[in-house]
């Protein structure tokens, strides 16, 4: 039987004829009480529940997914992963995050597929190249690595962007972040599972929270598809439905649903080997290993639950990479979708216990949600674990719209959510 | 593209829309308003999965009003000039 993924397991299995792979996680009926429950099967859901174990040695753990783990946001990303975010609180969030994203996949035993290729924000004005310097100096000084790039630096890493004389959009320069790239997003998902569930938690999917088990005032379980599941400590991880499981919760939450979409042209030899993002055009586009490129914009208009986009944001986001990118006029695309994502006031994910005591939250990621799993992971873990807040999640706390500390970073980075 | 009913201009294409938020968050009133009620009125949301009831602005004629909306099928279900709820 073949436990552990290597260069040799695979060697041995085909020797003996791919016999003796095991299922990557179990899949175990629900046990009717737990140490901790994490609420959400995807990326955050599913680190959070691994850090429980790993970190915090408690590993009667259950993670409850309504419908099957990755399936949500997780797996509807366009799978880039980075850290150049403007506020000191952002950076140390998102730093950790990108820093465990370097060695996850030896720490989980599992091939996340991350790929540093680098990821540059383009500037069009010089007025666009002054904040840019601003964010860029930003970044340095708060310790995460970033660049101003020239036309030129612009012109060596993506050599077919649109640089004639009469582009709409013309480069005049942009800021650079070398670690910056992509993973695979499904198997950040089905790693963590994997490992999660080789420390005993439990993973169980068609499992729909139905209302929560409130006693003396505080959280005691959930009711659920499958039945009543106790535990004294919930973590929800749920983004979109955030406010969904709140209202049953009997809280509000500072949070618009909306639809984010995203879609993939047919594989195509390699053409661009980073990540490139023109605020002007709202777009960002790269290219996947299998040679689709994977295309991003931003928000649709309209508040929504549907997990498709609307025509008009397509077109907008279409039309913006034409302007980039002449060249993909001729590209067919393959497919289009959209995840319903979390969109907080300050574009900044909240992070800590919830007005029911014994409910704690992760949400609020808005559309940056995956490059942050593992620091959503580990961060929830340790509030289920100790009740206290970890010095990074502390400033992401609910109780920052009462006292007005918001951590805006839709001001701060210009991201446009 | 959808078409969204404004009430002054009737059936128009969604994106001469923005939304305004949940209909009946009213502004507090006074000086003494507690900060967890600002809280709440700036910024907390029902967000509700379904039947929402929700202040839009049709941006050519500039008119605020009420919309019915189910926000899993997109289907408008009313829509209708703002009412003396929201005129103070």
């Amino acid at each position: 039987m073949t436990r552990r993924y290597s260069a040799l397991s695979l060697f041995k299995e085909g020797l003996a004829g791919q016999t003796g792979w095991k299922p990557a996680w179990r899949s175990p009926e629900p046990k009717p009480a737990y140490d901790a429950i994490v609420i959400g099967g995807g990326g955050h859901g599913l680190a959070t529940a691994y850090y429980l174990a790993k970190n915090h040695n408690i590993t009667r753990v259950a993670v409850l997914e309504k419908g099957w783990i990755g399936g949500g946001n997780t797996g509807r990303n366009t799978t880039v992963v980075r850290s150049n975010y403007y506020y000191p609180e952002s950076v140390e969030l998102y730093g950790l995050a990108h820093r465990l994203y370097e060695g996850l996949g030896k720490d989980l035993n599992y091939n996340v597929m991350l790929s540093q290729r680098g990821m540059v924000n383009l500037c069009h004005s010089t007025a666009e190249m002054e904040i840019g310097a601003r964010t860029v100096n930003a970044m340095q000084i708060n310790g995460i690595d970033a660049e101003l790039f020239s036309p030129e630096d612009v012109r060596r890493v993506a050599p077919i962007y649109n640089f004639s004389p009469d582009a709409r959009f013309p480069v005049f320069g942009g800021i650079w972040q070398g670690r910056a790239g992509t993973a695979r997003h499904d198997a950040v998902a089905w790693g963590y599972a994997r490992a999660a569930s080789r420390l005993g938690v439990d993973i169980i999917q068609n499992c729909e929270i139905t209302d929560f088990i409130i006693e003396g005032g505080r959280c005691r379980g959930v009711q659920t598809s499958r039945g009543a599941i106790r535990a004294d400590r919930i973590g929800m991880a749920v983004a979109g439905h955030s406010s969904v499981l709140a209202a049953k919760a009997g809280f509000r939450l500072p949070i618009n649903s909306y639809a984010l979409q995203a879609c993939v042209s047919e594989p195509v030899k390699p053409i661009l080997d980073t990540v490139v993002l023109s605020p002007g055009c709202g777009v960002y586009v790269s290219q996947s290993d299998k040679g689709e490129i994977v295309i991003g914009g931003g928000l649709d208009r309209i508040p929504s639950y549907a997990q498709r986009g609307n025509l008009p944001t397509l077109e907008e986001v279409i039309a913006g990479l034409l302007e980039m990118f002449p060249i993909f006029g001729q590209l067919k695309l393959m497919r289009q979708w959209a995840g319903v994502v979390d969109v907080v006031p300050d574009s900044s994910p909240i992070i800590g216990e919830s007005p029911l005591p014994g409910l704690f939250l992760n949400c609020g990621w808005g559309t940056g949600g995956f490059k942050a799993i593992p620091a959503g992971g580990t961060l929830l873990a340790q509030l289920l674990a100790t009740g206290k807040h970890n010095d990074i999640s502390r400033p992401f706390d609910l109780d920052r719209f009462a006292s007005g500390r918001l951590i805006d970073e839709a001001a701060g980075s210009g991201i446009a959510h | 593209m959808q078409l969204f009913p404004c009430p002054f201009c009737g059936p128009r294409d969604e994106t001469e829309f923005h939304y305004g938020g949940d209909a009946g968050n009213i502004r507090p009133d006074g000086a003494d308003v507690p900060i967890d009620r600002w809280a709440e009125y700036l910024y907390l949301r029902g967000n509700p999965k379904g039947t929402a009831r929700e202040i839009w602005v049709h941006m050519i004629c500039g008119e605020f009003f009420v919309m019915g909306r189910d926000t899993i099928t997109h289907k408008v279900l009313s829509s209708a000039a703002l009412d003396g709820e929201h005129a103070a």
